[in-house]
């Protein structure tokens, strides 16, 4: 557990008062959004799912970089895997920062090994297994932000859309890549 | 970089031609249903086709699939015969302490409940997704329960 009282974000030092309310002012800032209060069992609950997404990312780097060593892939794809791979660093940094900020732990990551095994890497044999490995994990992770949103306190409703977004896109690339027509319907994910 | 990318999205482009997006949740409808109880005229009220159940495992790929699998422990616990099973029963996944804690065995209306609004079900949980159609649900639940009856997910529980 983090040294709360080292931390000034920390629930202790932040619940104060008849109510015990929680200022969410700090983690506003890091996520851009008005501030709100919330409650310490909202943010209990909110932790816990940021952080659940704070193993989705860890997973997602992780894939990243098992096909970028893979020997599988050319050149130009690995550096398009690279710049995506940057991107869930960054949505890796802002959940970490607002975790920490509501005075959680964030989740560490596993070893890269152990990545390997539960994504079964084994098993890729080629380009095309390992772009159609990283379009299931990029639209999952999209439909996985959409539908936790509501779930989420408002602070963080449009970093995770943000987030969402990113994943789209990754999303949009891959399958544009594998020869996925475009879907004829719209709302395509969530 | 523009110009790699271009390349490369050709390149790929023509050597696949299969439709993940093709495959999108489409839901048969109960008329189209094969009916997986019949006796008689009698048509059971829950009874989903065997179209229903596919569709039921397109959609667990892609709105389950960014942190869970049938067989390995991800973001979330392995599913392969979690229909049936003990909430928080997966020997080897960590769960929060409310999945711990909870006790409930996952049927159609208990998994219903938990994909309808997890953190209102089991307060505390880490799974903060919401499957809020409940038609989408139905057919998520009959696709975990079909993989639920096979011995391959006995000999997993």
């Amino acid at each position: 557990m983090p040294d709360i009282t080292r931390n000034p974000f920390s629930r202790r030092h932040l619940l104060t008062g008849a109510g015990r309310t929680l200022s969410l002012a700090a983690v506003s800032l890091i996520v851009g959004s008005k501030m709100k209060t919330a409650s310490a069992a909202d943010v209990s609950q909110d932790v816990k799912i940021l952080n659940a997404a704070i193993s989705l990312e860890h997973e997602g780097i992780a894939a990243y970089q098992i096909a970028a060593t893979s020997g599988l892939l050319q050149p130009a794809v690995v550096e398009i895997g690279v710049a995506f791979q940057g991107h869930h660093k960054g949505h890796r940094d802002l959940l970490v920062k607002a975790v920490e900020t509501l005075g959680g732990k964030p989740s560490a990551e596993k070893s890269l090994d152990e990545y390997a095994k539960d994504l079964n890497a084994a098993s890729l044999k080629n380009q095309t297994d390992v772009l159609r490995l990283a379009l299931g994990l990029e639209r999952g992770a999209a439909n996985a932000y959409l539908g936790l949103i509501p779930s989420l306190g408002p602070d963080f409703h449009q970093v995770a859309a943000q987030m969402a977004g990113d994943e789209a896109f990754h999303a949009a690339i891959l399958a544009n890549a594998l020869g996925e027509p475009i879907p004829k319907d719209a709302l395509i994910f969530g | 970089m523009k110009r790699q990318l271009n390349i490369m999205l050709c390149c790929c482009a023509a050597l696949l031609s299969s439709s993940v997006f093709a495959n999108d949740a489409k839901i048969p409808t109960a008329a189209t249903a094969t009916q997986l109880i019949s006796e008689g005229d009698s048509v059971a009220p829950n009874a989903v086709s065997d179209d229903q159940i596919a569709a039921g495992g397109r959609l667990y790929k892609q709105r389950c699939g960014g942190c869970h699998s049938l067989d390995r422990n991800r973001i979330g616990p392995r599913h392969r015969g979690v229909y049936g099973r003990k909430a928080g029963s997966v020997g080897d996944f960590s769960y929060s302490e409310a999945l711990q804690n909870f006790d409930v065995v996952w049927t159609e209306s208990t998994l219903d409940k938990w994909l309808e609004n997890p953190t209102a079900f089991a307060n505390g949980t880490s799974m903060g997704f919401r499957l809020r159609k409940a038609e989408e649900r139905k057919v998520v639940i009959a696709y975990l329960k079909s993989l639920s009856d096979t011995a391959e997910s006995r000999g997993k529980k």
